[in-house]
Protein backbone atom coordinates (compact mmCIF):
# COMPACT_ATOMS: atom_id res chain seq x y z
CA UNK A 1 0.00 0.00 0.00
CA UNK A 2 0.99 3.35 -0.57
CA UNK A 3 2.54 5.26 2.57
CA UNK A 4 -0.30 7.72 3.83
CA UNK A 5 0.85 10.70 5.82
CA UNK A 6 -0.95 11.14 8.58
CA UNK A 7 -1.87 14.48 10.44
CA UNK A 8 -1.58 12.88 13.78
CA UNK A 9 -0.34 10.14 15.47
CA UNK A 10 -0.88 8.42 18.80
CA UNK A 11 0.90 5.57 20.32
CA UNK A 12 -1.45 3.98 22.72
CA UNK A 13 0.46 0.61 23.35
CA UNK A 14 -0.14 -0.20 26.96
CA UNK A 15 -3.37 0.52 27.04
CA UNK A 16 -6.59 -1.63 27.11
CA UNK A 17 -10.57 -1.15 25.98
CA UNK A 18 -12.06 1.20 26.50
CA UNK A 19 -9.26 3.20 26.88
CA UNK A 20 -7.68 2.70 23.44
CA UNK A 21 -11.20 3.81 22.20
CA UNK A 22 -11.60 6.84 24.15
CA UNK A 23 -7.92 8.16 23.46
CA UNK A 24 -8.57 6.99 20.03
CA UNK A 25 -11.75 9.07 19.67
CA UNK A 26 -10.52 11.63 21.17
CA UNK A 27 -7.79 12.45 18.75
CA UNK A 28 -10.34 11.73 16.08
CA UNK A 29 -12.09 15.02 17.54
CA UNK A 30 -8.98 16.95 17.52
CA UNK A 31 -9.20 16.45 13.52
CA UNK A 32 -10.95 18.44 10.85
CA UNK A 33 -13.02 16.52 8.34
CA UNK A 34 -10.53 14.94 5.58
CA UNK A 35 -7.43 14.63 8.05
CA UNK A 36 -6.02 11.48 8.95
CA UNK A 37 -4.89 9.70 12.17
CA UNK A 38 -2.59 7.43 12.64
CA UNK A 39 -2.75 4.57 15.65
CA UNK A 40 -0.14 2.35 16.86
CA UNK A 41 -1.29 -0.42 19.73
CA UNK A 42 -0.55 -3.39 20.80
CA UNK A 43 -4.22 -4.55 22.56
CA UNK A 44 -5.12 -6.92 20.03
CA UNK A 45 -8.40 -6.93 20.22
CA UNK A 46 -8.68 -3.26 19.84
CA UNK A 47 -6.90 -3.95 16.60
CA UNK A 48 -10.62 -5.19 15.48
CA UNK A 49 -12.81 -3.02 17.73
CA UNK A 50 -11.66 0.28 17.13
CA UNK A 51 -11.79 0.22 13.50
CA UNK A 52 -15.57 -1.12 14.01
CA UNK A 53 -16.36 1.64 16.05
CA UNK A 54 -15.02 4.28 13.88
CA UNK A 55 -16.99 2.85 11.28
CA UNK A 56 -20.00 2.76 13.58
CA UNK A 57 -19.11 6.54 14.14
CA UNK A 58 -19.23 7.33 10.49
CA UNK A 59 -15.15 7.75 10.50
CA UNK A 60 -13.43 5.67 7.51
CA UNK A 61 -10.82 3.01 8.19
CA UNK A 62 -8.03 3.51 5.55
CA UNK A 63 -5.87 0.63 6.59
CA UNK A 64 -5.15 -1.49 9.36
CA UNK A 65 -1.71 -4.06 9.42
CA UNK A 66 0.00 -6.17 11.79
CA UNK A 67 3.19 -4.18 12.07
CA UNK A 68 5.11 -6.73 14.30
CA UNK A 69 4.36 -9.87 16.98
CA UNK A 70 2.94 -7.36 19.20
CA UNK A 71 1.89 -3.92 17.50
CA UNK A 72 -1.01 -3.04 15.22
CA UNK A 73 -1.14 -0.01 12.81
CA UNK A 74 -4.85 2.33 11.67
CA UNK A 75 -5.03 4.32 9.75
CA UNK A 76 -8.28 6.70 10.51
CA UNK A 77 -9.85 9.48 8.05
CA UNK A 78 -12.09 11.85 10.12
CA UNK A 79 -15.42 11.85 7.71
CA UNK A 80 -17.56 12.89 10.54
CA UNK A 81 -17.68 15.72 13.40
CA UNK B 1 -10.28 20.35 27.16
CA UNK B 2 -7.77 18.69 28.24
CA UNK B 3 -8.92 15.65 30.49
CA UNK B 4 -6.35 13.48 33.29
CA UNK B 5 -6.26 10.60 33.23
CA UNK B 6 -8.63 9.86 35.95
CA UNK B 7 -10.96 12.30 33.93
CA UNK B 8 -10.43 9.80 31.00
CA UNK B 9 -11.09 6.93 33.38
CA UNK B 10 -14.13 8.24 35.10
CA UNK B 11 -15.92 9.95 31.83
CA UNK B 12 -15.08 7.06 29.36
CA UNK B 13 -18.47 5.72 28.97
CA UNK B 14 -19.36 9.01 28.02
CA UNK B 15 -16.75 10.13 25.92
CA UNK B 16 -17.11 6.56 23.62
CA UNK B 17 -20.42 7.63 22.94
CA UNK B 18 -21.05 9.61 19.95
CA UNK B 19 -23.67 11.85 21.06
CA UNK B 20 -21.29 12.88 23.74
CA UNK B 21 -17.19 12.27 23.28
CA UNK B 22 -14.53 14.72 24.30
CA UNK B 23 -16.09 17.96 23.31
CA UNK B 24 -19.71 16.95 24.89
CA UNK B 25 -18.06 16.41 28.07
CA UNK B 26 -16.10 19.61 28.09
CA UNK B 27 -19.61 20.82 27.54
CA UNK B 28 -20.76 19.10 30.84
CA UNK B 29 -17.75 20.40 32.92
CA UNK B 30 -18.40 24.01 31.52
CA UNK B 31 -22.43 24.07 32.68
CA UNK B 32 -23.49 25.61 35.45
CA UNK B 33 -26.98 23.72 37.26
CA UNK B 34 -28.92 25.02 40.06
CA UNK B 35 -31.24 22.59 42.13
CA UNK B 36 -33.94 23.53 43.89
CA UNK B 37 -34.29 21.35 47.26
CA UNK B 38 -32.16 18.78 48.59
CA UNK B 39 -34.39 16.42 49.37
CA UNK B 40 -36.08 12.96 47.35
CA UNK B 41 -35.90 14.50 44.37
CA UNK B 42 -32.94 17.12 44.65
CA UNK B 43 -30.91 14.21 45.70
CA UNK B 44 -30.89 12.04 42.92
CA UNK B 45 -30.50 14.68 40.36
CA UNK B 46 -27.56 16.12 42.56
CA UNK B 47 -26.00 12.47 42.44
CA UNK B 48 -26.52 11.94 38.72
CA UNK B 49 -25.63 15.30 37.44
CA UNK B 50 -22.12 15.14 39.93
CA UNK B 51 -21.29 11.61 38.83
CA UNK B 52 -21.91 13.20 35.42
CA UNK B 53 -19.24 15.74 35.93
CA UNK B 54 -21.21 18.96 35.52
CA UNK B 55 -18.88 22.01 36.46
CA UNK B 56 -21.10 23.96 39.58
CA UNK B 57 -23.66 22.57 40.95
CA UNK B 58 -25.62 24.87 43.34
CA UNK B 59 -28.03 23.30 45.73
CA UNK B 60 -30.73 25.48 47.68
CA UNK B 61 -32.80 24.15 50.38
CA UNK B 62 -33.52 25.65 53.86
CA UNK B 63 -34.08 22.28 56.11
CA UNK B 64 -31.88 20.15 57.96
CA UNK B 65 -31.70 16.59 57.91
CA UNK B 66 -33.99 13.72 59.61
CA UNK B 67 -34.27 10.40 60.23
CA UNK B 68 -37.61 10.52 58.37
CA UNK B 69 -36.10 11.87 55.22
CA UNK B 70 -33.77 8.45 54.49
CA UNK B 71 -36.22 6.49 53.14
CA UNK B 72 -35.82 8.19 49.83
CA UNK B 73 -33.14 11.30 50.36
CA UNK B 74 -30.72 9.16 49.08
CA UNK B 75 -27.11 12.29 49.43
CA UNK B 76 -27.89 12.16 53.31
CA UNK B 77 -27.26 9.53 56.09
CA UNK B 78 -27.56 8.59 60.06
CA UNK B 79 -24.43 10.86 60.48
CA UNK B 80 -25.56 13.98 58.70
CA UNK B 81 -29.19 13.90 61.12
CA UNK B 82 -29.45 17.63 62.03
CA UNK B 83 -27.44 18.94 59.40
CA UNK B 84 -28.21 21.42 56.90
CA UNK B 85 -29.78 19.47 53.62
CA UNK B 86 -27.34 21.35 51.27
CA UNK B 87 -23.96 20.41 53.86
CA UNK B 88 -25.02 16.85 53.81
CA UNK B 89 -25.53 16.49 50.28
CA UNK B 90 -22.30 18.58 49.29
CA UNK B 91 -20.30 16.00 51.67
CA UNK B 92 -22.20 13.25 49.71
CA UNK B 93 -21.17 14.75 46.13
CA UNK B 94 -17.88 15.81 46.76
CA UNK B 95 -17.27 12.29 47.76
CA UNK B 96 -18.36 10.81 44.63
CA UNK B 97 -16.55 13.62 42.27
CA UNK B 98 -14.43 16.48 43.90
CA UNK B 99 -14.25 17.70 40.22
CA UNK B 100 -17.62 19.35 40.72
CA UNK B 101 -17.91 22.47 41.93
CA UNK B 102 -20.65 22.15 44.47
CA UNK B 103 -22.48 25.17 46.51
CA UNK B 104 -24.69 25.04 49.18
CA UNK B 105 -27.16 27.71 49.42
CA UNK B 106 -29.01 27.32 52.79
CA UNK B 107 -31.81 30.20 52.15
CA UNK B 108 -35.43 29.71 51.56
CA UNK B 109 -36.22 31.33 48.59
CA UNK B 110 -38.48 33.50 48.40
CA UNK B 111 -40.09 36.27 45.29
CA UNK B 112 -37.68 38.65 46.87
CA UNK B 113 -34.44 36.68 46.37
CA UNK B 114 -34.78 33.74 43.52
CA UNK B 115 -34.31 36.09 40.02
CA UNK B 116 -30.41 36.58 41.80
CA UNK B 117 -30.35 33.11 43.10
CA UNK B 118 -30.85 32.12 39.71
CA UNK B 119 -28.88 34.29 37.30
CA UNK B 120 -25.25 32.98 37.42
CA UNK B 121 -27.07 29.20 36.12
CA UNK B 122 -27.45 27.43 33.00
CA UNK B 123 -30.25 25.89 33.96
CA UNK B 124 -32.53 25.32 36.62
CA UNK B 125 -33.87 21.94 38.28
CA UNK B 126 -36.47 22.45 40.73
CA UNK B 127 -37.23 19.27 42.99
CA UNK B 128 -39.05 21.57 45.63
CA UNK B 129 -42.10 19.70 47.44
CA UNK B 130 -44.72 22.48 47.38
CA UNK B 131 -47.13 24.27 45.08
CA UNK B 132 -45.87 28.43 46.56
CA UNK B 133 -42.20 27.18 45.42
CA UNK B 134 -42.84 25.73 42.31
CA UNK B 135 -45.40 28.63 41.00
CA UNK B 136 -42.55 30.76 42.01
CA UNK B 137 -39.49 28.88 40.55
CA UNK B 138 -41.73 28.77 37.09
CA UNK B 139 -42.65 32.43 36.95
CA UNK B 140 -38.67 33.59 37.76
CA UNK B 141 -37.62 31.06 35.23
CA UNK B 142 -39.78 32.85 32.71
CA UNK B 143 -38.91 36.21 33.67
CA UNK B 144 -35.12 35.08 33.36
CA UNK B 145 -35.94 33.29 30.30
CA UNK B 146 -33.51 30.24 32.24
CA UNK B 147 -34.91 26.23 31.18
CA UNK B 148 -36.30 24.53 33.80
CA UNK B 149 -37.01 20.85 34.07
CA UNK B 150 -39.66 20.25 36.78
CA UNK B 151 -40.24 17.30 38.44
CA UNK B 152 -43.02 16.35 41.39
CA UNK B 153 -44.04 12.91 43.49
CA UNK B 154 -46.99 11.64 45.61
CA UNK B 155 -47.50 8.86 46.49
CA UNK B 156 -47.16 6.22 43.40
CA UNK B 157 -46.75 8.93 41.00
CA UNK B 158 -44.38 11.22 39.02
CA UNK B 159 -44.40 13.90 36.31
CA UNK B 160 -41.70 15.51 34.61
CA UNK B 161 -41.32 18.32 32.19
CA UNK B 162 -38.82 20.49 30.77
CA UNK B 163 -39.79 24.23 29.97
CA UNK B 164 -37.87 26.08 27.87
CA UNK B 165 -39.06 29.88 28.30
CA UNK B 166 -40.31 31.05 24.78
CA UNK B 167 -40.21 27.96 23.33
CA UNK B 168 -42.76 25.42 25.10
CA UNK B 169 -45.44 25.37 27.58
CA UNK B 170 -44.33 26.84 31.19
CA UNK B 171 -46.05 25.17 34.22
CA UNK B 172 -48.72 27.94 34.43
CA UNK B 173 -49.80 26.83 30.87
CA UNK B 174 -50.45 23.61 32.54
CA UNK B 175 -52.15 24.46 35.61
CA UNK B 176 -53.01 28.29 35.66
CA UNK B 177 -52.93 28.54 39.51
CA UNK B 178 -51.71 26.62 42.34
CA UNK B 179 -54.39 24.60 43.82
CA UNK B 180 -56.18 26.05 47.05
CA UNK B 181 -54.15 25.24 50.16
CA UNK B 182 -55.27 21.26 51.19
CA UNK B 183 -57.09 20.42 47.78
CA UNK B 184 -53.64 18.67 47.04
CA UNK B 185 -51.99 16.85 50.18
CA UNK B 186 -48.40 16.68 50.58
CA UNK B 187 -45.51 13.63 50.68
CA UNK B 188 -45.72 13.62 54.61
CA UNK B 189 -49.71 13.80 54.64
CA UNK B 190 -50.19 11.04 51.69
CA UNK B 191 -46.76 9.10 51.79
CA UNK B 192 -44.37 8.47 48.89
CA UNK B 193 -42.42 5.37 47.46
CA UNK B 194 -39.13 5.66 48.44
CA UNK B 195 -37.61 5.22 44.94
CA UNK B 196 -40.10 7.09 42.86
CA UNK B 197 -38.13 10.06 43.30
CA UNK B 198 -35.13 7.98 41.91
CA UNK B 199 -37.41 7.31 39.21
CA UNK B 200 -38.34 10.84 38.76
CA UNK B 201 -35.24 12.55 39.41
CA UNK B 202 -33.40 10.44 37.06
CA UNK B 203 -35.05 11.22 34.76
CA UNK B 204 -34.97 15.00 35.36
CA UNK B 205 -30.99 14.71 35.34
CA UNK B 206 -31.28 12.97 32.22
CA UNK B 207 -33.31 16.15 30.34
CA UNK B 208 -30.59 18.54 31.95
CA UNK B 209 -27.70 16.17 29.95
CA UNK B 210 -29.79 16.81 26.87
CA UNK B 211 -29.98 20.46 27.70
CA UNK B 212 -26.47 20.90 27.87
CA UNK B 213 -25.18 18.43 25.45
CA UNK B 214 -28.15 19.95 22.84
CA UNK B 215 -28.88 15.98 21.92
CA UNK B 216 -32.25 13.86 22.18
CA UNK B 217 -35.77 16.06 21.99
CA UNK B 218 -36.62 17.21 25.49
CA UNK B 219 -39.53 17.23 27.38
CA UNK B 220 -41.01 20.55 25.94
CA UNK B 221 -44.72 21.06 25.34
CA UNK B 222 -45.25 17.41 27.02
CA UNK B 223 -45.92 16.03 30.56
CA UNK B 224 -44.58 13.14 31.37
CA UNK B 225 -46.34 11.06 33.86
CA UNK B 226 -44.98 7.66 35.45
CA UNK B 227 -46.75 5.49 37.36
CA UNK B 228 -45.12 3.21 39.42
CA UNK B 229 -48.29 0.50 40.25
CA UNK B 230 -48.87 0.07 37.00
CA UNK B 231 -45.43 0.54 36.15
CA UNK B 232 -46.59 3.06 32.47
CA UNK B 233 -45.18 5.67 31.54
CA UNK B 234 -47.73 8.58 29.93
CA UNK B 235 -47.17 11.73 27.77
CA UNK B 236 -49.75 14.30 27.70
CA UNK B 237 -49.39 17.03 24.58
CA UNK B 238 -49.03 20.42 26.69
CA UNK B 239 -49.44 23.01 24.12
CA UNK B 240 -48.12 27.05 25.15
CA UNK B 241 -51.12 28.98 26.06
CA UNK B 242 -51.28 32.17 24.46
CA UNK B 243 -53.54 33.55 27.31
CA UNK B 244 -51.12 32.07 30.19
CA UNK B 245 -50.97 34.98 32.96
CA UNK B 246 -46.66 34.41 32.71
CA UNK B 247 -45.60 33.47 29.19
CA UNK B 248 -48.79 34.27 27.21
CA UNK B 249 -49.18 37.44 24.55
CA UNK B 250 -50.76 39.48 27.39
CA UNK B 251 -48.88 38.76 30.68
CA UNK B 252 -51.13 39.96 33.33
CA UNK B 253 -48.48 38.54 36.03
CA UNK B 254 -45.28 40.72 35.51
CA UNK B 255 -44.00 40.58 39.23
CA UNK B 256 -43.12 37.41 41.35
CA UNK B 257 -45.58 36.65 44.38
CA UNK B 258 -44.71 34.39 47.38
CA UNK B 259 -47.84 32.49 48.06
CA UNK B 260 -47.77 31.33 51.80
CA UNK B 261 -50.58 31.89 53.47
CA UNK B 262 -52.07 29.19 54.02
CA UNK B 263 -50.05 26.63 52.50
CA UNK B 264 -47.92 23.86 54.89
CA UNK B 265 -44.29 24.40 54.11
CA UNK B 266 -42.76 22.09 56.07
CA UNK B 267 -40.91 19.58 54.39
Amino acid sequence: MERIVADKKIDIRGLVCPYTFVKAKLAIESLEIGQVLEILLDYEEASRSIPKSMEDHGQKVLHVEKVNDRDWLLVIRKEKD
Amino acid sequence: MDFTDDQLQRYSRHIILPEVGGKGQAKIAHAKVVIIGAGGLGCPVGYYLTAAGVGTLALIDNDTVEMSNLQRQIAHNVHTIGMPKVESAQRTFTALNPDVRIVPLRVRISKDNILDLIKDYDIVVDGSDNFPTRYLVNDACVMAEKPLVSGAILRFEGQVTTIIPGKGHCYRCLFEEPPPPGLVPSCQEAGVLGVLPGVIGGLQATEVLKLILGKGEPLTGELLIYNALTTSFRKVKVPKNPLCPVCGDNPTITELTDYNEGYCTLS
